[in-house]
């Protein structure tokens, strides 16, 4: 069965960033947290507690609905995959994902979307992350 | 820079709000941290003029492992000290460093003094001078709420600040970083405050691309492995560094009122144990650590009979529970909780505020000064008095608070009491009375503190104490620690890097040094410090070590004041013989 990220436990977060550092090295070759998909962030200020922006693996993704050239593809158990060549920028997606979870990569013209791909979960030294099994 | 072979410096000049970027290849050789920031130093520093004078720089460095290797989380602030009048330099954790990196810089210097109070926005796309006279006079946790609200980049930025000690140039104000981390020690916010600057917020979206994955994120993986599955750094999770109230206090190293005792009848009730089961409501990490050593004690007050109470979440750690607990002959973990919470608000030092606390107590005591100067009623144990003496330190509200906001140092040169004001090297004591090793190594260590060359280590781990092992110990100590902060490496994480970590993790990303390289780097940044040090004035000869140290049992028994003196000697002439062959080669 197809696995999608889950932040269910992210009461017990350090704010360590170490997953959002791995996504943006394995994902996009980058060292700046800048580029990652997890976005972890506090409620505000560092006496409040952590929260991360995850993409929620919808079935019914509307950042693809949005696209106008179909680089946005659903992947199995949901959410989507980008199709770079196809991507021209228009940024709709950004405003169609209702929880926040994508953001544009302007040096590479790119919006950063979650693969599910797991490596945030790898890295997390306190379980915050999970990978879950989901029916297709 | 990553992959580039310059360090890139922001220049800012706020006189004229101007902002200049060099990119300096012959600051490559220092690689960043402690060794950019003592050679920026060096360059920028006005010898002949006093620390506060508006041309006297203030820098921030990081290095080039910051952020990306797991633990390398620290941001290196050099200046002229106003509390010695010789080589600052402080570190901080939080997001500094991050925030830094992202927006592109690996140095930070700045000059000159805004005309009105103001803070600096700097981004990878933006360097603003902005009007801060509102928050002037404004604590530290309010300048945060306000500058996190009006700018943007949540979770990717660092806001650092001042309080009141800060623009009111107490010497041992200190810059709030991050609401729990700082640079503490030597008075790095009253440098803030003489340039009429409240706060700074950091962040950046530079591109930063990775030059060999496979090889980076192979070594990556190896040293968060080592971080977060042996036992390397597990103390700093668990307990924390509170752990060490009870192991010193067991061993006569527990400096306790004023060190009149080197254990506390009260030491189990304040213990990391205490704090962790009564207090500890939660950890936090800086930017790029796993390991999430910041402890968060929470502590709540009664405002109003009815069961009405507030609830007050401060970060606490061995040197404040010593400096604001022990010191001060203070009995409990809430009570310690508020006296942090003051001494936070007010942007001060923790352990010189203690200490400096600590001498006034007994100097009200002997008379040395009265409960007029004080304004409140100093006695061990009395958090109420102490805390209203905190705030009158920060506002500096009368002649005796005006001297003591000068350190302990001009306090004694005033009201007398030398013989029990615990200073090292013109530093306020740290919170270990392990031995000879300590006291020396505070005292002769570049920046005056317990962590140039863990001399407390040494006392505690050694089976005898050989005259010539100690000066070996605290030399080497201090050259390799030299490495470690050029690095930016939170010196938590010594066991996991050492050399062979270090050259791996350096080649990984292209830096392709040697073990010997990085010989020649500890060994330059330790004489490069004294230089500075020397053309500042700084001399250790006729140095007196303080009376109280040698009438106070430790883990060695009392010290003898002879062999500390013959220690000190030693030191200097084995240094300034290595000193002599250093500056002929250079």
């Amino acid at each position: 069965m197809p696995k999608v990220l889950r932040a269910d436990n992210m009461n017990k977060c350090l704010g360590c960033f170490t997953c959002m550092l791995t996504c943006a090295a394995v994902n996009h070759n980058n060292h700046n947290l800048a580029k990652s998909s997890i976005k972890v962030k506090t409620r505000g200020g560092l006496q409040s507690k952590f929260a991360a922006t995850v993409c929620v693996a919808c079935k019914e993704p509307a950042c693809a609905e949005v696209c106008p050239t179909n680089a946005l593809v659903k992947r199995p158990g949901g959410g989507v995959r980008l199709i770079e060549e196809k991507c021209i920028a228009c940024e709709k997606c950004v405003s169609a994902c209702i929880v926040g979870s994508i953001h544009m990569d302007y040096d590479r013209k790119i919006p950063i979307v979650c693969k599910h791909c797991g490596a945030c979960v790898r890295m997390c030294p306190h379980n915050c992350l999970s990978m879950e099994e989901v029916r297709e | 820079m990553i992959g580039t072979d310059f360090i890139r410096v922001l220049y800012i000049d706020l006189t004229n709000k101007k902002a200049d970027i060099q990119e300096r290849k012959d600051l490559y050789k220092y690689l960043g941290g402690v060794g950019v920031a003592a050679k920026l130093l060096e360059e920028n520093m006005k010898k002949d003029l006093p620390p506060l004078d508006e041309q006297q720089p203030l820098i921030i460095s990081i290095g080039p492992l910051s952020t990306i290797f797991p633990v390398v989380t620290k941001a290196v602030a050099t200046f002229i000290s106003p509390h010695t009048g010789e080589y600052g330099e402080s570190h901080a954790g939080g997001r500094l460093a991050m925030a830094i990196r992202n927006a592109g810089y690996d140095a930070i210097v700045i000059t000159g003094k805004a005309q009105k109070p103001t803070y600096l926005v700097i981004t990878d796309k933006t360097i603003e001078f902005k009007d801060a006279r509102a928050m002037w006079g404004l604590d530290v946790e309010e300048v945060g709420r306000l500058i996190r609200e009006r700018e943007p980049g949540p979770g990717k930025r660092s806001i650092i600040r001042i309080g009141k000690a800060g623009e009111n140039l107490v010497t041992y104000s200190c810059v709030n970083v991050d609401t729990y981390r700082h640079f503490g020690r030597l008075g790095i916010g009253a440098v803030f405050g003489s340039k009429n600057l409240k706060a700074m917020m950091i962040m950046g979206e530079e591109d930063l691309p990775i030059s060999n994955l496979k090889e980076y994120f192979k070594t990556y993986q190896e040293i968060y492995k080592k971080v977060t599955q042996t036992d390397a750094m597990a103390k700093y999770h668990e307990l924390g560094t509170p752990m060490n109230i009870k192991v010193l206090n067991a061993i006569n190293s527990l400096p306790t009122k004023n060190l009149l005792q080197s254990n506390f009848e009260h030491a189990d009730d304040i213990s990391g144990e205490t704090f962790a089961e009564k207090n500890l409501i939660r950890k936090v990490s800086c930017v790029g650590c796993p390991i999430g050593c910041i402890h968060i004690g929470q502590f709540r007050r009664e405002f109003d009979k009815g069961y009405e109470y507030e609830s007050i979440a401060v970060s606490y750690d061995h040197e404040l529970i010593y400096a604001l607990g022990s010191l001060l002959g203070i009995k409990t973990t809430d009570e310690v909780l508020q006296i942090i919470e003051e001494v936070e608000l007010a942007g001060l030092d923790a352990i010189s505020t203690g200490v400096v606390l600590a001498w006034a107590t007994e100097a009200l005591k002997k008379g040395l000064i009265t409960r007029e100067d004080t304004l409140a009623d100093l006695e061990f144990g009395n958090t109420m008095e102490y805390i209203k003496a905190i705030d009158n330190i920060a506002e500096r509200v009368n002649e005796f608070y005006y001297t003591i906001g000068n350190g302990l140092k001009e306090a004694v040169k005033k009201y007398g009491g030398e013989e029990f004001a615990l200073l090292y090297g013109g530093n306020e004591m740290a919170g270990y009375h392990t031995g000879y090793a300590f006291a020396l190594g505070q005292t002769v260590g570049a920046r005056h503190s317990h962590l140039d060359n863990a001399g407390y280590a040494y006392d505690q781990s050694a089976k005898e104490l050989k005259d010539e092992d100690i000066i070996d110990y605290v030399i080497k100590e201090e050259k390799e620690r030299a490495i470690l902060t050029s690095l930016c490496i939170c010196l938590f994480a010594r066991k996991v890097y050492d050399r062979p970590t270090i050259l791996k993790a350096l080649n990984s990303i292209g830096i392709n040094w040697t073990d010997e390289d990085l010989t020649r780097l500890g060994n330059d940044i330790f004489f490069t410090k004294l230089k500075i040090k020397k053309e500042l004035g700084y001399s250790l000869e006729n140095y007196k070590f303080p009376k109280r140290i040698f009438e106070t049992p430790t883990l060695w028994g009392k010290m003898d004041e002879q062999k500390l003196n013959r220690l000190l000697k030693m030191y200097i002439e084995r240094v300034e013989r290595e000193y002599e062959n250093w500056s002929r080669g250079k």
